[in-house]
Protein backbone atom coordinates (compact mmCIF):
# COMPACT_ATOMS: atom_id res chain seq x y z
CA UNK A 1 0.00 0.00 0.00
CA UNK A 2 1.08 3.64 -1.00
CA UNK A 3 2.25 5.44 1.97
CA UNK A 4 1.87 9.63 1.07
CA UNK A 5 4.89 11.27 3.27
CA UNK A 6 6.13 14.72 4.81
CA UNK A 7 8.25 15.92 2.53
CA UNK A 8 10.38 17.21 5.43
CA UNK A 9 10.79 13.60 6.90
CA UNK A 10 11.97 11.75 3.71
CA UNK A 11 15.27 10.09 3.67
CA UNK A 12 17.84 11.03 1.34
CA UNK A 13 17.32 7.73 -0.50
CA UNK A 14 13.64 8.10 -0.46
CA UNK A 15 14.54 11.83 -1.94
CA UNK A 16 17.15 9.92 -4.22
CA UNK A 17 14.42 7.46 -5.43
CA UNK A 18 11.38 10.18 -5.86
CA UNK A 19 13.96 12.40 -8.05
CA UNK A 20 15.04 9.61 -10.29
CA UNK A 21 11.57 8.45 -10.99
CA UNK A 22 10.28 11.90 -12.37
CA UNK A 23 13.63 12.53 -14.46
CA UNK A 24 13.14 9.31 -15.95
CA UNK A 25 9.43 10.21 -16.79
CA UNK A 26 10.66 13.18 -17.99
CA UNK A 27 13.27 11.61 -20.08
CA UNK A 28 10.79 9.10 -21.56
CA UNK A 29 8.26 11.80 -22.52
CA UNK A 30 5.25 10.90 -20.11
CA UNK A 31 5.77 13.59 -17.97
CA UNK A 32 5.43 16.42 -20.33
CA UNK A 33 1.81 15.03 -21.56
CA UNK A 34 0.90 15.37 -17.70
CA UNK A 35 1.72 19.04 -17.98
CA UNK A 36 -0.13 19.35 -21.06
CA UNK A 37 -3.72 17.97 -19.76
CA UNK A 38 -3.02 20.59 -16.61
CA UNK A 39 -2.87 23.60 -19.05
CA UNK A 40 -5.62 22.03 -20.98
CA UNK A 41 -8.28 22.35 -18.17
CA UNK A 42 -6.60 26.08 -16.94
CA UNK A 43 -7.37 27.30 -20.38
CA UNK A 44 -11.04 25.68 -20.81
CA UNK A 45 -12.46 25.11 -17.14
CA UNK A 46 -14.68 28.62 -17.10
CA UNK A 47 -16.76 30.09 -14.70
CA UNK A 48 -19.68 30.18 -16.70
CA UNK A 49 -18.79 27.20 -18.58
CA UNK A 50 -17.79 23.62 -18.40
CA UNK A 51 -15.58 23.46 -15.19
CA UNK A 52 -13.97 20.46 -13.96
CA UNK A 53 -10.12 21.08 -12.66
CA UNK A 54 -10.35 24.43 -11.50
CA UNK A 55 -12.93 26.70 -9.84
CA UNK A 56 -15.26 24.15 -9.64
CA UNK A 57 -16.33 21.61 -6.67
CA UNK A 58 -14.13 19.02 -9.15
CA UNK A 59 -11.48 20.68 -8.22
CA UNK A 60 -10.83 17.97 -5.76
CA UNK A 61 -11.60 14.97 -7.09
CA UNK A 62 -10.33 15.87 -10.66
CA UNK A 63 -6.60 16.80 -8.98
CA UNK A 64 -6.69 13.50 -6.83
CA UNK A 65 -7.17 11.50 -9.90
CA UNK A 66 -4.76 13.34 -11.79
CA UNK A 67 -2.12 12.88 -8.92
CA UNK A 68 -2.99 9.16 -8.58
CA UNK A 69 -1.93 8.86 -12.29
CA UNK A 70 0.86 10.94 -11.80
CA UNK A 71 1.93 8.55 -8.78
CA UNK A 72 0.90 5.34 -10.77
CA UNK A 73 3.47 6.70 -13.36
CA UNK A 74 6.23 6.88 -11.10
CA UNK A 75 5.50 3.97 -9.32
CA UNK A 76 6.22 1.88 -12.88
CA UNK A 77 9.57 3.41 -12.89
CA UNK A 78 10.19 2.52 -8.94
CA UNK A 79 7.44 0.95 -7.55
CA UNK A 80 8.52 2.13 -4.01
CA UNK A 81 7.78 5.41 -4.41
CA UNK A 82 4.89 7.31 -2.90
CA UNK A 83 4.03 11.15 -3.94
CA UNK A 84 5.00 13.13 -1.07
CA UNK A 85 3.29 16.36 0.68
CA UNK A 86 4.38 19.26 1.10
CA UNK A 87 2.88 21.38 4.27
CA UNK A 88 3.49 25.33 3.56
CA UNK A 89 2.11 26.19 6.97
CA UNK A 90 5.27 24.35 8.28
CA UNK A 91 8.08 24.31 5.94
CA UNK A 92 7.39 27.74 4.81
CA UNK A 93 10.67 29.22 4.16
CA UNK A 94 12.72 29.38 0.87
CA UNK A 95 15.45 27.76 3.03
CA UNK A 96 13.61 24.79 4.36
CA UNK A 97 15.14 21.26 3.06
CA UNK A 98 12.48 20.72 0.49
CA UNK A 99 14.45 23.28 -1.68
CA UNK A 100 17.67 22.09 -1.11
CA UNK A 101 19.97 20.93 -3.54
CA UNK A 102 19.78 16.91 -3.03
CA UNK A 103 15.65 17.60 -3.38
CA UNK A 104 13.99 19.96 -5.78
CA UNK A 105 16.67 22.70 -6.20
CA UNK A 106 16.01 26.31 -4.65
CA UNK A 107 15.19 29.64 -6.08
CA UNK A 108 15.75 31.04 -9.21
CA UNK A 109 18.71 33.92 -9.87
CA UNK A 110 17.12 37.38 -10.09
CA UNK A 111 18.45 38.12 -13.49
CA UNK A 112 15.94 35.23 -14.90
CA UNK A 113 14.43 33.72 -12.67
CA UNK A 114 16.14 30.62 -13.42
CA UNK A 115 16.89 27.67 -11.01
CA UNK A 116 20.44 27.17 -10.33
CA UNK A 117 21.09 24.10 -8.40
CA UNK A 118 19.39 20.73 -8.05
CA UNK A 119 18.14 18.03 -10.20
CA UNK A 120 15.78 20.04 -12.09
CA UNK A 121 18.18 23.42 -13.02
CA UNK A 122 18.08 23.61 -16.57
CA UNK A 123 22.34 23.00 -16.32
CA UNK A 124 21.63 19.62 -14.72
CA UNK A 125 20.70 18.38 -18.42
CA UNK A 126 17.32 16.84 -17.42
CA UNK A 127 15.02 19.21 -17.32
CA UNK A 128 14.00 21.14 -20.49
CA UNK A 129 10.51 22.96 -20.22
CA UNK A 130 8.94 22.14 -23.09
CA UNK A 131 5.30 22.22 -22.71
CA UNK A 132 5.36 26.38 -21.95
CA UNK A 133 3.41 29.86 -22.76
CA UNK A 134 6.75 31.61 -23.14
CA UNK A 135 10.22 31.31 -24.86
CA UNK A 136 12.09 30.23 -22.16
CA UNK A 137 13.35 26.52 -21.60
CA UNK A 138 14.65 26.76 -18.14
CA UNK A 139 12.61 25.68 -15.16
CA UNK A 140 12.09 29.60 -13.32
CA UNK A 141 11.23 30.02 -9.86
CA UNK A 142 10.76 33.46 -7.43
CA UNK A 143 10.24 31.92 -3.96
CA UNK A 144 8.36 34.54 -2.07
CA UNK A 145 8.64 37.75 -4.67
CA UNK A 146 5.21 36.96 -6.00
CA UNK A 147 3.70 36.79 -2.32
CA UNK A 148 5.78 37.44 0.82
CA UNK A 149 4.19 34.61 2.87
CA UNK A 150 2.63 31.00 2.67
CA UNK A 151 -0.70 30.47 4.64
CA UNK A 152 -0.31 30.10 8.24
CA UNK A 153 -1.65 27.23 10.15
CA UNK A 154 -4.27 29.01 11.43
CA UNK A 155 -5.64 30.26 8.37
CA UNK A 156 -5.65 26.73 7.52
CA UNK A 157 -7.35 25.75 10.26
CA UNK A 158 -10.42 28.65 9.57
CA UNK A 159 -10.97 27.24 5.99
CA UNK A 160 -10.74 23.52 7.46
CA UNK A 161 -13.48 24.43 9.78
CA UNK A 162 -15.82 25.54 7.01
CA UNK A 163 -18.70 22.81 7.54
CA UNK A 164 -20.41 22.77 3.74
CA UNK A 165 -18.07 21.39 0.78
CA UNK A 166 -19.14 23.64 -1.85
CA UNK A 167 -22.03 26.26 -2.61
CA UNK A 168 -23.90 27.81 -5.80
CA UNK A 169 -23.03 29.08 -8.16
CA UNK A 170 -20.42 26.00 -7.94
CA UNK A 171 -17.05 28.48 -9.54
CA UNK A 172 -14.49 31.22 -8.49
CA UNK A 173 -17.18 33.48 -6.66
CA UNK A 174 -18.74 30.27 -4.57
CA UNK A 175 -18.61 30.38 -0.62
CA UNK A 176 -17.52 26.71 0.98
CA UNK A 177 -15.22 24.99 1.63
CA UNK A 178 -14.23 23.78 -1.93
CA UNK A 179 -13.04 27.55 -3.06
CA UNK A 180 -11.30 28.50 -0.13
CA UNK A 181 -9.18 25.81 -0.06
CA UNK A 182 -8.61 26.62 -3.89
CA UNK A 183 -8.10 30.07 -2.98
CA UNK A 184 -9.88 32.24 -5.23
CA UNK A 185 -11.94 33.56 -1.86
CA UNK A 186 -11.23 34.33 1.52
CA UNK A 187 -7.41 33.86 3.02
CA UNK A 188 -5.99 31.98 -0.63
CA UNK A 189 -4.80 28.83 0.79
CA UNK A 190 -4.15 26.87 -2.61
CA UNK A 191 -4.01 29.35 -5.05
CA UNK A 192 -1.53 31.85 -3.10
CA UNK A 193 1.26 28.37 -2.84
CA UNK A 194 1.56 28.75 -6.65
CA UNK A 195 1.71 32.66 -6.56
CA UNK A 196 4.87 32.35 -3.14
CA UNK A 197 6.87 30.06 -5.50
CA UNK A 198 6.59 32.01 -9.02
CA UNK A 199 7.89 31.10 -11.95
CA UNK A 200 6.40 28.27 -13.92
CA UNK A 201 3.85 27.44 -11.00
CA UNK A 202 2.24 30.86 -11.14
CA UNK A 203 1.21 29.54 -14.75
CA UNK A 204 -1.16 27.40 -16.44
CA UNK A 205 1.72 25.10 -16.95
CA UNK A 206 2.22 25.04 -13.31
CA UNK A 207 3.24 21.43 -12.93
CA UNK A 208 6.62 21.96 -15.55
CA UNK A 209 7.92 22.26 -11.48
CA UNK A 210 8.15 19.12 -9.46
CA UNK A 211 6.65 20.53 -6.76
CA UNK A 212 3.68 21.07 -8.09
CA UNK A 213 3.25 17.43 -7.20
CA UNK A 214 4.12 18.24 -3.56
CA UNK A 215 1.75 20.98 -3.41
CA UNK A 216 -1.51 19.24 -4.58
CA UNK A 217 -0.42 16.51 -2.57
CA UNK A 218 -1.04 18.24 0.46
CA UNK A 219 -3.94 20.16 -0.95
CA UNK A 220 -5.17 16.62 -0.96
CA UNK A 221 -4.35 15.58 2.54
CA UNK A 222 -6.35 19.17 3.12
CA UNK A 223 -9.30 17.72 2.22
CA UNK A 224 -9.19 13.98 3.43
CA UNK A 225 -8.62 15.97 7.26
CA UNK A 226 -11.93 18.18 5.95
CA UNK A 227 -13.96 14.89 5.76
CA UNK A 228 -12.88 13.70 8.88
CA UNK A 229 -14.01 16.77 10.55
CA UNK A 230 -17.18 16.93 8.80
CA UNK A 231 -18.03 13.10 8.57
CA UNK A 232 -21.65 14.64 7.86
CA UNK A 233 -20.96 16.81 5.18
CA UNK A 234 -20.75 15.81 1.61
CA UNK A 235 -19.84 16.43 -1.79
CA UNK A 236 -22.00 19.02 -3.22
CA UNK A 237 -24.28 19.08 -6.13
CA UNK A 238 -25.56 15.74 -5.87
CA UNK A 239 -27.04 15.98 -9.16
CA UNK A 240 -28.69 18.03 -12.58
CA UNK A 241 -26.24 20.59 -12.21
CA UNK A 242 -25.23 22.17 -16.08
CA UNK A 243 -21.45 22.80 -16.53
CA UNK A 244 -20.53 21.12 -13.16
CA UNK A 245 -19.54 17.36 -12.27
CA UNK A 246 -22.39 16.08 -10.15
CA UNK A 247 -21.21 13.45 -7.24
CA UNK A 248 -22.28 10.18 -9.71
CA UNK A 249 -21.12 12.02 -13.42
CA UNK A 250 -18.10 11.22 -14.67
CA UNK A 251 -14.94 13.39 -15.14
CA UNK A 252 -13.21 14.40 -18.13
CA UNK A 253 -10.41 13.45 -19.44
CA UNK A 254 -10.84 9.68 -18.05
CA UNK A 255 -14.44 9.84 -18.40
CA UNK A 256 -14.34 6.70 -16.16
CA UNK A 257 -14.41 7.90 -12.77
CA UNK A 258 -16.81 10.25 -10.76
CA UNK A 259 -16.69 12.47 -7.75
CA UNK A 260 -17.93 9.39 -5.78
CA UNK A 261 -15.39 7.01 -6.51
CA UNK A 262 -12.31 9.12 -5.20
CA UNK A 263 -13.94 10.52 -2.44
CA UNK A 264 -12.27 7.44 0.23
CA UNK A 265 -8.68 8.49 -0.32
CA UNK A 266 -8.10 4.87 1.53
CA UNK A 267 -8.53 2.97 -1.38
CA UNK A 268 -5.44 3.81 -3.45
CA UNK A 269 -2.83 5.48 -0.47
CA UNK A 270 -3.00 6.40 3.39
CA UNK A 271 -0.79 9.36 4.66
CA UNK A 272 1.98 8.76 7.38
CA UNK A 273 -0.50 10.72 9.54
CA UNK A 274 -3.49 7.99 8.95
CA UNK B 1 3.32 41.15 -8.34
CA UNK B 2 7.15 40.70 -9.12
CA UNK B 3 9.77 42.75 -7.48
CA UNK B 4 10.28 45.50 -9.70
CA UNK B 5 7.95 48.52 -10.14
CA UNK B 6 6.59 49.42 -12.75
CA UNK B 7 8.19 52.46 -13.24
CA UNK B 8 11.93 50.72 -12.51
CA UNK B 9 11.13 49.24 -16.23
CA UNK B 10 13.40 46.77 -17.46
CA UNK B 11 13.40 49.66 -20.93
CA UNK B 12 15.97 48.02 -23.67
CA UNK B 13 18.10 45.70 -21.91
CA UNK B 14 16.00 42.93 -21.67
CA UNK B 15 13.07 44.10 -24.49
CA UNK B 16 13.91 41.75 -26.88
CA UNK B 17 10.78 41.19 -28.33
CA UNK B 18 11.40 38.43 -31.57
CA UNK B 19 14.18 40.22 -33.70
CA UNK B 20 13.31 43.82 -32.39
CA UNK B 21 14.74 45.79 -29.98
CA UNK B 22 12.56 48.35 -28.98
CA UNK B 23 13.98 51.14 -26.62
CA UNK B 24 10.61 52.57 -25.60
CA UNK B 25 9.60 54.13 -21.75
CA UNK B 26 7.41 52.76 -19.50
CA UNK B 27 4.22 52.94 -20.02
CA UNK B 28 2.68 56.00 -21.84
CA UNK B 29 -1.13 55.52 -21.95
CA UNK B 30 -3.46 57.04 -19.41
CA UNK B 31 -4.39 54.74 -17.80
CA UNK B 32 -8.37 55.75 -17.26
CA UNK B 33 -9.92 52.39 -17.89
CA UNK B 34 -13.08 51.56 -16.66
CA UNK B 35 -14.18 48.03 -16.10
CA UNK B 36 -17.99 48.59 -17.04
CA UNK B 37 -20.80 45.92 -16.59
CA UNK B 38 -20.24 45.40 -20.13
CA UNK B 39 -16.68 44.54 -21.80
CA UNK B 40 -14.26 46.91 -21.06
CA UNK B 41 -12.94 49.62 -23.18
CA UNK B 42 -10.12 48.65 -25.59
CA UNK B 43 -6.23 49.64 -25.09
CA UNK B 44 -3.11 49.96 -26.64
CA UNK B 45 0.27 51.49 -24.64
CA UNK B 46 4.04 50.63 -24.74
CA UNK B 47 4.39 49.19 -21.15
CA UNK B 48 8.26 48.23 -20.56
CA UNK B 49 9.17 48.30 -23.98
CA UNK B 50 6.47 45.92 -25.09
CA UNK B 51 3.22 47.04 -27.15
CA UNK B 52 -0.06 45.34 -24.71
CA UNK B 53 -3.11 46.05 -26.46
CA UNK B 54 -6.65 44.62 -25.42
CA UNK B 55 -9.93 45.18 -27.35
CA UNK B 56 -13.55 43.32 -27.61
CA UNK B 57 -13.32 40.64 -29.95
CA UNK B 58 -16.24 39.30 -32.35
CA UNK B 59 -17.65 36.32 -31.02
CA UNK B 60 -14.28 34.15 -30.74
CA UNK B 61 -15.13 30.83 -29.94
CA UNK B 62 -12.23 30.52 -27.36
CA UNK B 63 -12.04 34.13 -25.41
CA UNK B 64 -12.62 32.55 -21.97
CA UNK B 65 -12.38 36.92 -21.20
CA UNK B 66 -15.89 37.24 -22.41
CA UNK B 67 -15.44 38.54 -26.17
CA UNK B 68 -12.42 40.25 -24.96
CA UNK B 69 -8.67 39.73 -26.54
CA UNK B 70 -5.61 40.62 -24.97
CA UNK B 71 -1.92 40.92 -27.00
CA UNK B 72 1.42 41.25 -25.96
CA UNK B 73 4.05 42.07 -28.84
CA UNK B 74 0.67 41.23 -31.12
CA UNK B 75 0.78 37.57 -30.01
CA UNK B 76 -2.58 36.67 -27.95
CA UNK B 77 -2.28 36.24 -24.18
CA UNK B 78 -4.83 34.22 -23.23
CA UNK B 79 -6.93 35.88 -20.18
CA UNK B 80 -9.82 34.98 -18.58
CA UNK B 81 -12.70 36.90 -16.56
CA UNK B 82 -13.26 35.63 -13.25
CA UNK B 83 -17.09 35.65 -11.62
CA UNK B 84 -16.20 38.68 -9.62
CA UNK B 85 -15.06 40.92 -12.67
CA UNK B 86 -11.25 40.09 -11.55
CA UNK B 87 -8.60 39.05 -14.18
CA UNK B 88 -5.79 36.19 -14.52
CA UNK B 89 -3.91 35.42 -18.24
CA UNK B 90 -2.36 31.95 -18.24
CA UNK B 91 1.52 32.79 -17.24
CA UNK B 92 0.02 34.65 -13.81
CA UNK B 93 -2.85 32.44 -13.83
CA UNK B 94 -3.22 31.95 -9.82
CA UNK B 95 -3.12 35.97 -9.16
CA UNK B 96 -6.63 37.53 -10.59
CA UNK B 97 -5.65 41.55 -11.17
CA UNK B 98 -8.54 44.27 -11.53
CA UNK B 99 -8.46 44.33 -15.55
CA UNK B 100 -7.23 43.59 -18.37
CA UNK B 101 -4.78 45.96 -18.79
CA UNK B 102 -3.44 45.21 -15.19
CA UNK B 103 -3.35 40.91 -16.93
CA UNK B 104 -1.43 42.33 -19.69
CA UNK B 105 0.79 44.34 -17.12
CA UNK B 106 1.44 41.60 -15.18
CA UNK B 107 2.05 39.31 -18.03
CA UNK B 108 4.86 41.63 -19.25
CA UNK B 109 6.86 41.57 -15.56
CA UNK B 110 6.62 37.86 -16.11
CA UNK B 111 7.82 37.47 -19.54
CA UNK B 112 11.00 39.53 -18.35
CA UNK B 113 11.52 40.23 -22.20
CA UNK B 114 10.47 36.78 -23.27
CA UNK B 115 8.63 36.25 -26.03
CA UNK B 116 4.41 34.56 -25.16
CA UNK B 117 3.84 31.54 -27.03
CA UNK B 118 0.25 31.66 -29.22
CA UNK B 119 -1.46 29.33 -27.39
CA UNK B 120 -3.13 26.60 -29.44
CA UNK B 121 -6.47 27.47 -31.32
CA UNK B 122 -9.35 24.67 -31.09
Amino acid sequence: MTVRKNQASLTSDEKRRFVAAVLQLKRSGRYDAFVTTHNGFILGDTDNGERTGHRSPSFLPWHRRFLLEFERALQAVDASVALPYWDWSTDRSPRSSLWAPDFLGGSGRSRDGQVMDGPFAASAGGWAVNVRVDGRGYLRRALGAGVRELPTRAEVESVLSMATYDMAPWNSGSDGFRNHLEGWRGVNLHNRVHVWVGGQMATGVSPNDPVFWLHHAYIDKLWAQWQRRHPGSAYLPGGGTPDVVDLHETMKPWNDTTPADLLDHTAHYTFDTD
Amino acid sequence: MPELSRRRALTAAAAVTGAALVAVPAARADDHQHDSHGSPDSFDEVYKGRRIQGRPTEGGGHHHGGGYGVYVDGVELHVMRNADGTWISVVSHYDPVPTPRAAARAAVDELQGARLVPFPVG
